[in-house]
Parts: C-alpha cells; sequence; structure tokens
C-alpha cells in the first residue's frame, strides 16, 4: 500500500517533467504574465480616477526632494537634529521634577519607615538605598527624554519617512557589499537592536544576514540615546557658549548616530570583502504614500509600547543592579570597598582609552541593558569621590536635581571633555546587551558568530577611543593648554 | 454596553457582538489569515480584530514572523493569523513561503486578503494567486480614505463579482468598515456566502491542456484536493517544497479534508 502510494507520486512526479519540457522555459514567465493581465484586466473595469489629484502630485514631489541625491542626507541630518535639540531642551525641567520626588522625597521616607519597621542596616542599604534608588535614578534620568523623543520618532515613522531613509541608504549598503534591506533592519536597530536582529529575516541570502545581524548594533537604540543625550548636553553643550548648547549637542548626538551608521557600512564592506564574501542580491523597495498621522495612536505606541516598555526593563534590571553595586561598594575588603579596589586598579588602564575605572565597572554591571549605564556611573561616582554637599554615603546615589548638578557631579569625579566624547563614542561601540546577545545566538544559532557580533563592537570601541585619547594628549600637550 | 443577551445573538448587532480574545485561542471554531502586499494595514486590521498590538508602522517589511490572537463574534471562536506581507506567492523568498504554506497547508477557513484600494491592479496580482490555493477568501480593500483623497473610486459591486468573493471597503486605521469585514469573514466561515473564487484565464492553450493532463492525474491519486490547476501549474513550474509534498504524500493531508493539520 506505502509503496504503491509512492509509485503514484512519482508517476505524477515524472509526468509533470515530460510535460515541462513540452512547454519550454518561459513557462514562469508566461504564469506571472498571465496573473498580471487578467489583474489589469479586472482593475480596468473598476477603478477610475478623476483626474490625477493635486495631493498626489504633491506627494511624487515630496518624494522626489526627500529622496534626492542632494537633499536627500542633509534633510535626514537635520530632521533628526531637530528631534534631539526638542529632546534635550524639553527633558531636563521634568527630569529635575521627577528626582525631587523620588529621591529628595520618596527616598528619605522609604529609609525614615524601615528605620521604623525596625529593618537592620544591611537590609535598608541593600533594599533601599540600592535597589530603590537605582530604579529612581532610573526614572528620572530615562523617562522624559524617552518621552519626549520616541512619539517624534514615531511621528517620522507613521508618516512614512522611514522607508525614504532606507531608499536613501540603499545604495551605500550595496556598495558595501550587504542587502538593500539592512537600511530597513538598522533603522529598526535605532529602536531596538535585539528587535533589529530579529527583523535580519527580511534578508533571504544567509550571508547578508549574518552582515545585517552583526552590524546591526551599530544602530544607536533607545537603551543609549539617554546616555548620548545627557552626556553630550553635559560635556559638548558645557564646552560651547550657552546659547549654542542645544544646537551643538543636538548636533553631537547626530554626530555620534552617523558615525554608527557609518561604521555599519564600513563593517559590512570589511566583512563582505573577507569572511562573509559573496554576490549582493537585488531587492525592490516601495515607497509606501504618505499618509497622516494619527496623535493619539502615536502618543499611545511611544509612550506605552515604546517609553514604558524600555523604561520597565530599565526598572527591571536597575533593582538587582542597584542591589549589586550597593555590595560592591558596601562589601569591604583590606579596609577598602571591592567597587574601591576595582576602580582604583583599573584606573590607570582606562586613562589609556581616555576612559576611567568607574565607566568599565559601569559596563560591566550594565551588560544586561544599557539603559542603566548611566544611573551606575553616577552611583559609582559618588562613591568614589565625596563631593561635600551631595555624597550621601557609600553606594549611595546623591540627589543631584539637574543635568546641571550631574555635570558638577562628574567633573568633581574628574571628567573631562575627553571623557564625555570618549564614553559617548563607547555606548556607540561595545558589546550589545545579553538581551540582544542571547537573540543573536537564537537567530544565527552559532556560537562563533555570536562571539563575533559580540566582541568586534567591543575591540572597534576600545581601538578608538584609545587612539581618540592618544591623539588628544598628543595636541593637549603641544598645543600648551 | 447595556445590552440584552438578545441583541448580543443577533447577527445585525455587529461590532458590539466582537470579543477581542487577545492571545487566547483555545477551541476555535475557524481559523482566519491575513494575507496582503507589504504595508497595506494588515497588523491595524489583526489589532482591530484581536485587541493585541502588533506594532504597526508606515514601512513595507514590518511582520517578519507569523503572529497569531483571536476573537470571538456571533457565538464563534476565531483564531487570526497576522502572515508577512508578500507582492506574490510565485518566487521563493522567506516570508512568500511563510505567506504561501500557511494558505495552502494550514488551510485557514477564510483568507482575509488586505489589499491597498490606491494601488489596486498590482495589488490584485496578489489576490489572484492566492485565489488560486484557496476558494474561501475575502477581500478586505482597505485605505479607502486615501483612495478618496486621490480622487479614486473602485465599482465595489463589480470588483465583487469578478473576483467572486465578498469585498469590503474598509478605512481600518479609522475603524471604518470593521462591522462589515466581521460579517463577511462570519458568512464565508460559516458556509453562509459560497466564493466562486476566479481564477486565472488569460493562459495559453498550451498550458491549459498540460495543466488539465496533469490535473487529471492529481484527481485519482489526491481525490478531493481543493486546488489542483494550481497545484498542477506548481508541478510544471518544477516547485521544489509542492514536489516534495507530492513525495512525501503531504498533499494527501489537503485532499483529506482534516482541520487538524499542525498549525
Amino acid at each position: 500500500m506505502e509503496t504503491g502510494h509512492v509509485q503514484h507520486n512519482e508517476e505524477i512526479l515524472s509526468l509533470a517533467n515530460s510535460l515541462r519540457w513540452d512547454l519550454g522555459v518561459d513557462l514562469h514567465d508566461a504564469v506571472i504574465e498571465s496573473v498580471y493581465e487578467d489583474a489589469s484586466h479586472i482593475a480596468r473595469k473598476v477603478v477610475q480616477v478623476d483626474e490625477e489629484g493635486a495631493s498626489y502630485r504633491f506627494e511624487l514631489k515630496l518624494d522626489k526632494l526627500l529622496t534626492s541625491r542632494w537633499f536627500g542626507f542633509p534633510i535626514m541630518f537635520l530632521l533628526l537634529a531637530l528631534v534631539f535639540w526638542i529632546t534635550v531642551a524639553g527633558a531636563n525641567v521634568p527630569s529635575g521634577w521627577l528626582a525631587a520626588l523620588l529621591v529628595d522625597t520618596l527616598h528619605p521616607l522609604l529609609r525614615d519607615g524601615a528605620v521604623w519597621m525596625g529593618l537592620p542596616d544591611w537590609l535598608i542599604g541593600l533594599l533601599i538605598d540600592g535597589g530603590y534608588l537605582a530604579m529612581a535614578w532610573v526614572v528620572a534620568v530615562m523617562l522624559p527624554p524617552m518621552a519626549v523623543f520616541f512619539p517624534f520618532f514615531t511621528l517620522l515613522e507613521d508618516l512614512g519617512y522611514l522607508p525614504r531613509v532606507a531608499f536613501n541608504m540603499d545604495s551605500l549598503f550595496r556598495k558595501a557589499g550587504a542587502h538593500g534591506k539592512q537600511a530597513l533592519t538598522m533603522s529598526m536597530g535605532f529602536g531596538c537592536n535585539a528587535a533589529g536582529v530579529v527583523a535580519a529575516r527580511v534578508i533571504d541570502s544567509p550571508r547578508e544576514r549574518l552582515i545585517a545581524i552583526i552590524t546591526n548594533n551599530f544602530s544607536l537604540c533607545n537603551g543609549r540615546w539617554p546616555t548620548q543625550i545627557l552626556i553630550a548636553s553635559i560635556f559638548i553643550g558645557g564646552a560651547v557658549p550657552a546659547y549654542l548648547a542645544g544646537v551643538v549637542s543636538a548636533a553631537a548626538v547626530v554626530g555620534i548616530a552617523v558615525l554608527g551608521i557609518g561604521f555599519s557600512l564600513l563593517v559590512s564592506w570589511g566583512l563582505s570583502k573577507t569572511a562573509l564574501r559573496g554576490e549582493t542580491s537585488a531587492f525592490s523597495l516601495e515607497l509606501p504614500p504618505y499618509r497622516p498621522p494619527q496623535l493619539w495612536q502615536i502618543l499611545y505606541s511611544s509612550l506605552i509600547d515604546r517609553t514604558l516598555f524600555v523604561l520597565w526593563r530599565a526598572v527591571v534590571f536597575a533593582l538587582p543592579s542597584g542591589m549589586l553595586i550597593w555590595l560592591v561598594a558596601n562589601v569591604h575588603i583590606g579596609g577598602e570597598s571591592l567597587a574601591a579596589h576595582f576602580i582604583r586598579e583599573v584606573d590607570p588602564i582606562a586613562a589609556l582609552f581616555g576612559l576611567n575605572g568607574v565607566i568599565f565597572l559601569a559596563y560591566i554591571i550594565a551588560i544586561p541593558a544599557n539603559e542603566i549605564v548611566i544611573p551606575t556611573v553616577l552611583m559609582l561616582t559618588a562613591l568614589s569621590v565625596q563631593v561635600p554637599g551631595v555624597g550621601a554615603g557609600a553606594g549611595v546615589l546623591f540627589e543631584a536635581d539637574t543635568v546641571a548638578d550631574t555635570g558638577f557631579m562628574l567633573k568633581s569625579g574628574g571628567w573631562t571633555l575627553l571623557t564625555g566624547l570618549n564614553l559617548m563614542l563607547f555606548s556607540l561601540l561595545h558589546n550589545p546587551c545579553s538581551t540582544t546577545i542571547y537573540t543573536i545566538y537564537k537567530e544565527t544559532k552559532s556560537l562563533r558568530w555570536t562571539l563575533v557580533a559580540t566582541l568586534l563592537p567591543l575591540l572597534l570601541g576600545l581601538t578608538i577611543c584609545f587612539f581618540v585619547a592618544q591623539i588628544w594628549s598628543l595636541v593637549q600637550g603641544g598645543g600648551g593648554f | 454596553m447595556n445590552t440584552s443577551p438578545n441583541c448580543e445573538n443577533c447577527p445585525v448587532h455587529h461590532r458590539e457582538n466582537l470579543v477581542r480574545l487577545g492571545i487566547a485561542m483555545d477551541r476555535v471554531d475557524f481559523v482566519v489569515a491575513l494575507a496582503g502586499n507589504p504595508n497595506t494595514g494588515k497588523s491595524t486590521v489583526f489589532n482591530n480584530l484581536t485587541g493585541l498590538r502588533q506594532h504597526t508602522g508606515n514601512w513595507p517589511g514590518k511582520t517578519v514572523t507569523r503572529a497569531e490572537g483571536g476573537f470571538s463574534y456571533g457565538e464563534k471562536r476565531y483564531k487570526v493569523v497576522d502572515l508577512p506581507g508578500t507582492y506574490s506567492l510565485l518566487s521563493t523568498s522567506t516570508d512568500e513561503e511563510v505567506a504561501r504554506d500557511f494558505i495552502l497547508f494550514g488551510k485557514p477557513d477564510v483568507t482575509v486578503v488586505v489589499v491597498d484600494a490606491t494601488r489596486l491592479e498590482r495589488n490584485l496580482n496578489l489576490v489572484l494567486q492566492i485565489l488560486e490555493i484557496t476558494d474561501r477568501a475575502v477581500l478586505c480593500l482597505n485605505l479607502m480614505d486615501e483612495a478618496r483623497r486621490h480622487h479614486i473610486s473602485i465599482d465595489i459591486r463589480q470588483l465583487s463579482k469578478e473576483l467572486g468573493i465578498p469585498v469590503i471597503p474598509t478605512a481600518v486605521r479609522q475603524k471604518e468598515g470593521m462591522d462589515a469585514l466581521l460579517m463577511a469573514i462570519a458568512e464565508v466561515a460559516t458556509g453562509t456566502y459560497i466564493c466562486r473564487p476566479h481564477r486565472v484565464r488569460s493562459r495559453s492553450a498550451k498550458i491549459a491542456h498540460a495543466v488539465e493532463r496533469l490535473a487529471a492525474r492529481l484527481a485519482a491519486s489526491f481525490p478531493g484536493l481543493p486546488n489542483l490547476n494550481w497545484v498542477a501549474l506548481r508541478l510544471l513550474e518544477g516547485d521544489q517544497s509542492i514536489i516534495q509534498a507530492v513525495q512525501s504524500g503531504e498533499l494527501g493531508n489537503l485532499s483529506a479534508g482534516s482541520q487538524d493539520f499542525p498549525i
């Protein structure tokens, strides 16, 4: 019975084979043509266009402008810069309010409550000075910039601007030996690298897919935008006259994002010339129509789906990290805390890269989520430098209400313009967060490529920071500042 | 909403009759597939039906994996599968394969094809290919608001007659036409509306003859196969996944008419 079936089936296939010979090679085209013919026949019968509308002509003109060879990129950079500028300008005040509420008001209340309940000191330290304060800081530092940035980003997406960006980038990616659709996965990465890595499924060729996955980390993700924006407004914005601060720091963030795109292209090119050689496949990209944005939908999806999602992730990771920070700051060996040991040992090495021990330790603690880098940096800085008036004890976050206070704090910790600049570079170029690393492993099923995707950006980041630091010191030394 | 139970059981009750089930998809009566070109609003239809919040965005290629959700309407429970957007089911790429395999092997009870009313002709290419595979479909003629803005008018009745399936004009972002869409889905699923799908005609006599011969042979081995001509044509073109389905006898599962194919 079983073999009988198989025989029948083989007969069918051989009949198909012989018929195929008779039909010749252009069968596939003929089939597609017949579908197209029927489709156009039906469409002609039922569709009626009352003159080409004025709105249609306007959209064509707009597309010509947005994707033009000369204006495409400048418009893209200007739009991005505008969004960052609004974010930088709009986030400072609410950040201060949140810090005042969560850190200045709620923290002492909680602490008093815990003391009143008779909890032991170490538990109060671990839970309230560690876990709670880290969470409070994540909320105060991250929420306002995200709440301003994401609605604008979603607005650009909803209007249909993202595919135009992809269209502009397409030829660059193809020249780099990568798939044009990588422009889309890269755009996804600007939201979340893990999502960008998954989105690389739209690329069929395994070679080009791997390139897209490995380079996705060069898109600044949600978790890193706030770091960039905050550090840029403190150090870059602080280095120029006040009336230029907003514009210059926004430009610096755009610069970092563009640098990321540059690295994405460069590394794609490098990979496609070495380990991942092969043909570039063609694809078609449709420019979708411009659609009037739906304001409520945008607010909802940017505030709930994006802002709260990222914030929640940050808070979840901040809680254990905050406790870990408190522990490394309060477990003493030989009269010195673990963190102090580490920072003292690593500082000279980190100085070679224009960074410091605090940043290195923060990036180790923050592997689960980039979102908590800044709060961790702040907590560790507060611990290693006892700034008069703001320090509240080892591993306890100080009450810095505004960007200015944060800047003052960091500068007292020995931070310079170089530290800020290199932190921005390192935030762009370092290992992906653990979620993304895990996603890369799930998507590639290869330990080797996961390792490459993890270590390549880290090595690149250290190299770049090293050169920047060395050149900086040469210029400083030679210039006689 | 304060309505009596009688109201809720009445088919005229429409959207108030819709209960979004989110990801609860146990004991479903019908499976609904959402297919269509990229960026026509499939995910928005999906969200409207299920109450889930699949990320939507104005760019093609956003949905890369299948999303699933459920709703109940008129005492029946439905499972909705949001397929990746594709321009055709002919050439082979992963997303096209996901979409095609689901429509072919997943055997949805209703396939809702979401099309962009402002680009009907190009969208119809996919619709016609889907109608070759399945005969239970609903056309969701979406983005009617944009069509109006661009002074495009479409003869809905004529289009429905040509395609042999219900055609529902919608603007799902504004939740316009969702009532009628739900009704049409229910009618096709329950068999109240019998589709007479358009089958591609503009083929040379030579091809038609070869298809006919192979289809006759297929009918003998796989009685009751709903899309004989399409399978025959794919075999003639040397489609590897269909050849494998013939070799393994998997194609036979389709003719058995069973609902329990693993989805």
